[in-house]
């Protein structure tokens, strides 16, 4: 239950794009069609996977027993774009269509910073090893989620009159706005 | 060789020209999340600015050291180091502006303001310039974050920099504070600085325009 909780909230009710704004910059520019917001969306939530157990692991099991922790945001961002780019070498050599697919985007996500704000989140609220696994995938199912839906508005937006001062950036961000909107019922879920 | 702006220039670009928020649209993340209030604007465009300008001096100063295809590591490592030194003096002297900032200040390792000055600018250029682009750019940010701060704290709680400035009278637009409103906030600061700048353009581009027709109505009553 308490699991189910973590997931619910990470994903939905706190989802990290539009109630937390992490992870804008692919938000706004990854989103133009669908099927890129969905690679996009699940090389996150993999990568999310994987950071959240890494950053666990780093931090509970290295620098709090060795009062290391000072040390946490520049171990964090090495740890997290060495694990990227070696999940990239992993894809390349198992599977080609999947590098295809999500290959591209990888090095992108080194950047987000919703990644290390999950790992900086997930220590600050002192998550057991599960539970944090758990939190990552909820952030990752949120982002996808969120990406994909912006995807759909926008491909349709492109048929809409926009004024020539709100064209692009703009109105995406409007979108955005209505969007955060409507997550808000959310907020009495739990 | 290109010529070189003047050092004024090179700081003042900062401000309006390629001010990271409005033009480059960097660094969007700490924009919209923490101007809830003035003054966790300031202190947020204070601290990446702090981070940019020391960072800037020593990717500056170490650019022909740092070979080039470990140079993004090389950068993220030193930005990484300012940002630590910045979040434990905030911590220790200013606990509750770093409460409520939360994860946004270690978060400005990430920033793409600095990644990118560092990798467009610094790498390139010589101290005293690297040190100057990183104030203006810093001072751009300022500019943003105090005007969406300012804009969100007026009409959200009806008071700036903690001072009440709208009568009882006005009904605060709790929207504001919500998330949702960071996100309209900012679509209309950045349409209205799009709207001034196409302006701008067409104006001069006019102004060419009549130039042209001038000279050549001149050529013309000339050769008749």
């Amino acid at each position: 239950m308490e699991l189910l909780i973590i997931f619910l909230s990470a994903s939905i009710i706190n989802n990290f794009v539009l109630s937390y704004f992490l992870g804008i910059c692919p938000f706004i520019g990854v989103s133009n069609k669908v099927s890129s917001a969905i690679s996009m969306g699940l090389a996150t939530t993999f990568v999310m996977l994987l950071t959240a157990m890494v950053s666990w692991l780093l931090y509970f099991m290295i620098l709090i027993p060795y009062n290391l922790e000072f040390l946490q945001i520049p171990s964090f961002i090495l740890v997290i774009a060495s694990l990227v780019q070696f999940v990239e070498m992993v894809i390349k050599k198992v599977s080609q269509p999947l590098y295809h697919a999500l290959g591209i985007f990888l090095p992108l996500i080194t950047t987000n910073c919703a990644i290390l704000g999950l790992a900086l989140l997930l220590s600050m609220r002192n998550y057991l090893f599960l539970e944090s696994i758990v939190f990552g995938f909820g952030a990752g199912a949120g982002f996808t989620l969120a990406l994909v839906i912006m995807a759909s508005i926008r491909e349709e937006l492109e048929l809409a009159d926009v004024p020539k001062a709100f064209q692009g950036a703009p109105i995406t961000l409007v979108v955005a706005g209505i969007l955060a909107l409507a997550f808000m019922g959310f907020a009495g879920m739990i | 060789m290109k010529k070189q702006i003047s050092l004024w220039q090179e700081f003042i670009k900062g401000l309006w020209e390629i001010n990271p928020s409005f033009k480059q649209i960097l660094g969007m993340c700490p924009t919209l999340a923490v101007t809830v209030s003035v003054i966790n604007g300031i202190a947020m465009a204070l601290a990446t600015t702090f981070v940019l300008f020391f960072s800037s001096i020593m990717i500056s100063m170490l650019k022909k050291l740092i070979p080039s295809q470990v140079r993004i590591a090389a950068y993220i490592v030193i930005i990484a180091t300012f940002v630590t030194v910045a979040d434990l003096v905030m911590k220790a002297k200013f606990p509750e502006l770093s409460k409520a900032l939360g994860p946004f200040v270690p978060l400005i390792v990430v920033n793409c303001i600095i990644l990118g000055r560092a990798e467009a600018f610094a790498s390139k250029n010589n101290v005293l310039r690297s040190a100057l682009d990183a104030l203006g750019n810093g001072a751009g940010f300022l500019i943003a974050l105090v005007t969406m701060g300012g804009i969100r704290e007026l009409f959200g709680s009806r008071t700036l920099l903690g001072y009440q400035i709208l009568s009882d009278l006005f009904n605060p637009l709790l929207v504001m504070i919500l998330p949702a409103g960071a996100f309209f906030t900012f679509a209309l600061l950045m349409g209205s600085a799009n709207a001034f700048t196409n302006r701008k353009n067409k104006i001069a581009r006019e102004n060419i325009l009549q130039k042209y027709q001038k000279s050549t109505e001149k050529i013309l009553n000339s050769e008749v």
